[in-house]
């Protein structure tokens, strides 16, 4: 069957049911081109549990981060409306004044990851104070006859998911049959909660442990500010009027600021809301919290390479501040790692990877020679030792197992330290090597840290701390160091010991000597109270302050740094300088770009500009900014088009283009085919501008005939 | 080139800049200044010459330029087929707008001229030329007209300008009208090139009086001045005046056949593929990361392909090799009338196989929505076909086709081809939609996505509307086709009046009335109401609140259609 028709524009196939099978395993996609490689299967599987530990994780979180939010969210909740239950004379008149509870919630311009904070909202609130609750999102209410609609049907099937199918004959009556109205919605509530009253104690007893007896109806707006002024003004003008029969909460999302509100709404409908400020945690923390929890940490064996990191955060900032679009890059990441990395078999857990390195296959064992860290390692040993790696398959699993190790124990390590540098970095003046701990990150991975400016002025701006600072600093590095997993700092612990009992030491000395300094000053002032004397005394504390050799403390701070210094040195290395790397480590940014942040314009500028960098043909190479014109014809026809104003004139272009054309094929053509010729170089020229304006270039204009306008534009 | 946009950025970002490249910035500045004082002097050749060597500066300044936005993304590997990424934005975003008419023809000669050989930056072959064209060219007219015979050998068909310049005594050529602003009267144009009233426009054109350059040096000011007022000052001043350069040509006056769909598609055929060999390694290389589109649609992503060519065939090839055994539905997107309810339609009807109509989009896609989520075994793929075409690319297709896509068992493939197209999703579409752009340029010709009517140069032939003219207008009575035809004929009357707003409602009735069409403005009306439910007519309200009726339909297919209904009658 064809999917070219003059009468359709969708084609339905549907093979036939035995044939069909019962949709192709994933894993069979990622076979397909390794099918060399027999790990395929182990790798798939390595993958995809890794990435469920993965959304797990990041799943926690993000509870943990809305933790605080929500809790402040429940208890507004629970306040807004303990009138209502209480049935208090108060209650009445302050529903006079027909305010409706309002929180508004401003999450920050990252949209996207809204949705994901709502839905936990929407959990919770269920567990914890109504089964009524509305969702509602302004693409689905152009109107608030739709919005009622959304809002009935969503509250009468959440009733529905609580009390489980008991009162199916209720619901009968489809929702669309009802009368969309507020009086509706207030009818159905009041035999809902009359019902709730009169069921069985023991029903009523589960259910009021969780909820009241009559929970208010909270309705979330999702994103309030795309919604249509009147469709939020109306809504809220009508439901102020039944505040007093319904208790209604509203939650409004906001993405840009609270001013909004007022902004969307005229005085005469804010002030029937009671708005109470709610503000998420900021996206960059999110994202902090995330880079803390997945990369810096020995949990997870799959690490990203610095371009790669670089990449996915550079998408973050300068594109949505999405921590969710960093998730689905990371994610990538991963499945493009195992895809095409078939020793990324050895990307697991250690006491896994250690048994499977036994059982690689001789395929593997040359995978494993043909890493460039490897070959690196290789060079660097003694001669039979290399020939013995690179003959002896089994030779070559011990040491292989041997180098995971090393590199486990090296992810270990790093981490600490790296977080005991950033302590220290973090509080510098002018943050030379960055405010953030992926900054220091990056840094770390890209090159021999040590090496740079950077951090040589950071290293002089920490010989310049005082003793207060440091002493703090120092205690969190020990702090660090206790909870890290690694093995080798029992030492390092000792010694920071060392250095804060020195400095405590050092306190009392120094209390000493200070009172000593001072009381000889002072009577030094005392005796000599003329001007001059005063004069010379003062010449002299300073001149001996100049020449003074360094204090105590000044060693001992010197001292410090260059220890810090010595543990950046030693467990910093960059990962790429490791053996093995190439393993757990995905260093291909450009594929990442590729596909998260593609360039669609800049292809197409490339393949009409330069059509050479696709189509290697070699009468088509240039070199500078023009083409052959040999080139296809539609790189000419735009090429031509450049050259024009806002509209041009087709026989123009067209004769233009035959020049060009008929120059290419030579002049050899004779008279007699010289029509038909012509025809065809019309024929390419009318769908070379076809295709032109289908790209966007070109549009038909009416302003004098045969015409088209111009729709890109430029300087120059 | 983009040197304006470049200034911009340049007032945007502060940075360090070493005395290397402020050397660079100054020697190329007075590049352009050259390049664009030639405005008025030098010979053309001359003038390539030196615009030839701007480029192969540009190109250094586009390579430096590059590094920077590389530097800023943190990437410096190149993509093995993403070549796209060595351009940068300034060079993307701005496209030249030359002020002067000729341009065009003159690189089509200059294209014309190398032959076989490409245009290369100058140097090799420029010193000969350049040898030619002395600098202050003294004696222009010798030298050009040496040089045009010389061209004349290369070039077969010289373009019409050169030609004219050649002063060659050919008097239906010299006849023909020169260029003129939109606006402005035919006759003024057929002036002799070389009379002494030029008019504005010509002096702005290149002329021969090459040799006159009293002003150089306020131009050259004035240049400079132009260059530093930003863009949008630049962009407003290019589209304030109604007035626009170019020639008052027709097709018409060419006296080449119109061609229709069908001679268009049999010529193409005969028209062998350039590069065809090129072109197929570039689709086997796209067709190799078939297995891995499918991963990733498996692992929640949905595909959207970019770049120049056609990508249809790509996507056949892709259905027919790996979606053989699985439902799947393809959606023409630049099928001139397709719906998002067409393709809604479609899913309910045959992939879920429910009968039964929704009130809206909406419901539609809510009913869907539930029904793959109630059976996760459901799995749909969905390939679109020009994902931005007219008919999909509104504000409210593209949600629903992204809240579709989001589903995890319906799997999206779609390609796009409009430079602006990105430009359709916001980031809460492009987060439903969960894209992975592949780069695939195919350079393959847009056969099927132009195929159909609306197309540029195609469009003479109106068949499909003739025909759904007529088929119409039979099942109508005679008096019914009588006011039709009496509509036609006056707006064919008036077809070449620009401003004709269509006939007024009252003359109509009187003009009805006169033929004994209708006896009373009731009657009229109903038939009115009923042309108008066919799309027949169309009425629009003039400025004096009077209804105007016209037909929308261009006057050739009204001709033919009235010559048809004659012989009917």
């Amino acid at each position: 069957m064809s999917t070219c028709s003059v009468s359709k524009g969708c084609f339905v196939f549907k093979p036939s049911p035995k044939k069909r099978k019962l949709s192709q395993k994933t894993v069979n996609y990622f076979r397909e081109r390794n099918n060399a490689s027999e790990d395929t299967d182990v790798r798939f599987v390595t993958c995809q549990s890794l990435w469920n530990q993965i959304k797990l994780e990041t799943e926690q979180i993000q509870e943990d981060l809305n933790k605080q939010l929500f809790d402040n969210l429940v208890s507004f909740l629970r306040q807004s409306h303990s009138e209502f239950q209480e049935k208090t004379t108060e209650w009445t008149c302050r529903m006079k004044s027909r305010e409706i509870p309002t929180a508004a919630l401003v999450l920050g311009v990252n949209v996207t990851d809204h949705d994901l904070t709502f839905r936990s909202l929407s959990e919770v609130l269920q567990n914890n104070i109504t089964p009524y609750i509305a969702l509602l999102e302004a693409k689905d209410c152009p109107g608030i006859k739709n919005l009622m609609q959304k809002l009935m049907g969503q509250l009468m099937n959440c009733y529905i998911d609580v009390d489980s199918l008991e009162d199916e004959d209720h619901m009968q009556v489809s929702q669309n049959k009802i009368r969309c109205s507020m009086t509706s919605i207030i009818s159905w509530y009041q035999n809902v909660t009359k019902k709730t009253d009169s069921e069985t104690p023991s029903k009523k007893r589960t259910s009021s442990s969780r909820h009241w007896q009559s929970p208010p109806v909270v309705v979330i707006f999702k994103d309030m500010e795309s919604f249509t002024t009147k469709v939020l003004q109306d809504f809220i003008v009508i439901s102020s009027q039944h505040i007093h029969e319904l208790p209604l909460v509203l939650v409004f999302g906001i993405a840009t600021s609270p001013m909004i509100i007022h902004s969307l709404l005229p005085h005469s409908v804010s002030s029937l809301l009671c708005i109470e400020l709610f503000q998420s945690l900021s996206c960059k923390e999110h994202l902090s919290t995330i880079i803390d929890k997945l990369l810096l940490t020995a949990q997870f064996p799959f690490k990203l390479g610095e371009k790669v990191l670089q990449v996915l955060i550079n998408i973050f900032l300068y594109h949505d501040f999405s921590v969710q679009n960093f998730i689905k890059g990371f994610q990538l990441c991963i499945v493009e790692h195992f895809y095409s990395q078939p020793l990324s078999v050895l990307c697991c857990p250690l006491v896994d990877a250690k048994k499977r390195v036994n059982s690689l296959s001789h395929d593997q064992c040359e995978n494993i020679r043909r890493l460039p860290s490897f070959r690196r390692y290789v060079e660097n040993q003694a001669s039979e030792k290399q020939i013995l790696l690179l003959t002896a398959d089994n030779f070559l699993k011990e040491i292989t197992q041997k180098l995971l190790e090393d590199l486990y124990v090296y992810h270990e390590n790093y981490v600490s330290v790296l977080r005991c540098l950033h302590v220290f970095t973090s509080s510098l003046p002018k943050y030379p090597l960055g405010k953030q701990i992926r900054e220091l990150h990056c840094a770390c991975l890209e090159n021999r840290v040590w090496e740079t400016e950077e951090y040589e002025s950071s290293l002089q701006l920490a010989r310049m701390l005082n003793k207060s600072d440091l002493v703090t600093m120092l205690q969190q590095c020990v702090e660090i160091f206790v909870s890290s997993s690694g093995k080798e700092f029992d030492k390092t612990i000792e010694k920071l010991k060392e250095f804060l009992t020195q400095f405590q030491e050092l306190e009392v000395a120094e209390a000493f000597q200070e009172q000593d300094g001072s009381v000889s000053a002072q009577k030094e002032l005392q005796k000599k109270t003329d001007l001059y004397h005063l004069q010379k005394t003062l010449l002299e504390l300073k001149e001996s302050r100049r020449s003074k050799k360094l204090t105590k403390f000044e060693m001992l701070r010197f001292e410090v740094v260059d220890y810090v210094d010595s543990l950046v040195r030693t467990y910093l290395v960059p990962a790429d300088h490791k053996t093995l790397h190439e393993i757990m480590y995905f260093n291909t940014a450009s594929v990442l770009r590729g596909h998260l942040n593609a360039a669609p314009r800049v292809a197409l500028h490339t393949a009409l500009n330069n059509p050479y960098c696709y189509l290697k043909n070699q009468a088509l190479k240039s070199d500078g900014g023009n083409i052959s014109n040999k080139a296809p014809d539609i790189c000419i026809v735009y090429k031509l088009h450049l050259e024009c104003g806002r509209l041009i004139n087709l026989v123009d272009w067209l004769e233009a283009f035959s020049t060009v054309v008929t120059a290419v094929e030579g002049p050899n053509t004779d008279a007699a085919s010289s029509d038909q010729v012509d025809d065809i170089i019309h024929a390419r020229f009318i769908r070379a501008v076809s295709e032109l304006e289908l790209l966007g270039f070109i549009k038909p204009s009416k302003q004098k005939t045969d015409h088209v306008a111009r729709l890109t534009w430029g300087g120059c | 080139m983009s040197q304006a946009g470049r200034r911009e950025r340049a007032a945007l970002e502060v940075k360090f800049v070493p005395d290397e490249e402020v050397l660079k910035h100054i020697a190329e500045d007075s590049g352009i200044k050259v390049r664009k004082d030639k405005t008025q002097l030098t010979v053309t050749l001359k003038t390539f010459v030196k615009k030839l060597e701007d480029i192969s500066d540009d190109g250094a300044q586009e390579i430096l330029e590059e590094k920077n936005y590389v530097a800023a993304l943190g990437i410096c590997a190149q993509g093995s087929m993403g070549n796209g990424s060595s351009v940068s934005g300034g060079e993307v975003y701005s496209f030249q707008t030359p002020k002067r008419s000729s341009k065009m023809v003159e690189l089509a000669s200059e294209l014309a001229q190398t032959p076989g050989q490409i245009v290369a930056a100058g140097h090799s072959e420029c010193p000969e030329k350049t040898a030619k064209t002395p600098q202050s060219s003294k004696r222009p007219g010798s030298n050009k007209a040496q040089q045009r015979s010389k061209k004349k050998e290369f070039v077969s068909t010289t373009p019409y300008r050169l030609r004219k310049r050649l002063a060659a005594p050919d008097p239906d050529l010299e006849s023909e009208s020169e260029y003129s602003a939109s606006c402005s009267e035919g006759d003024e144009d057929d002036q002799k090139e070389g009379s002494a009233g030029l008019s504005g426009q010509k002096t702005s054109a290149k002329t021969k009086a090459a040799s006159v350059s009293p002003p150089r040096n306020t131009l050259a000011k004035k240049v400079k001045e132009d260059k530093m007022s930003n863009l949008v000052e630049e962009y407003f001043e290019a589209h304030s005046s109604s007035k626009v350069l170019t020639s008052d040509r027709t097709l018409q006056k060419l006296q080449k056949r119109r061609l229709n769909q069908q001679t268009l598609h049999d010529l193409l055929k005969k028209a062998p593929l350039a590069y065809a060999a090129e072109i197929k390694e570039l689709n086997q290389q796209h067709e190799s990361l078939f297995s891995k589109w499918m991963l990733h649609l498996h692992w929640g992503f949905n595909i959207v392909l970019y770049g120049l060519g056609s990508k249809r065939d790509l996507l056949e090839k892709f259905r027919t090799s790996v979606l053989q055994d699985s439902i799947h539905l393809v959606v023409n997107g630049y099928f001139p009338s397709i719906t998002v309810r067409s393709i809604l339609n479609s899913i309910t009807e045959e992939v879920l196989d429910h009968t039964g109509t929704f009130h809206s989009p909406l419901d539609h896609l809510e009913f869907i929505i539930k029904r793959f989520k109630e059976d996760s075994s459901l799995e749909l793929y969905v390939l679109i076909h020009n994902l931005d075409s007219q008919m999909l690319r509104g504000e409210r297709s593209q949600q629903i086709l992204a809240q579709l896509s989001s589903l995890p068992n319906i799997y999206l493939i779609a390609s796009i081809d409009h430079i602006n197209a990105p430009l359709m999703w916001d980031q809460a579409k492009l987060s439903l939609y969960n894209w992975l752009w592949y780069e695939t340029t195919t350079f393959s010709p847009y056969a099927e996505e132009t195929s159909y009517e609306n197309s540029l140069l195609v469009q003479q032939s109106g068949s499909l509307a003739l025909s759904s003219l007529t088929h119409v207008l039979r099942s109508l009575t005679l008096n019914a086709r009588g006011i039709f035809r009496l509509l036609a004929r006056y707006q064919l009357e008036h077809k070449d009046n620009p401003s004709y707003p269509g006939l007024s409602f009252q003359d109509f009735y009187q003009q009805c009335r006169e033929a004994f069409l209708v006896n009373s403005d009731l009657t009229l009306r109903a038939q009115l109401t009923e042309f108008r439910d066919h799309k027949l007519i169309r009425t629009k309200r003039g400025g004096d609140g009077v209804e105007y009726l016209f037909i929308p339909v261009d006057d050739s297919t009204l001709t033919d259609f009235l010559e048809k209904e004659d012989e009917d009658v």
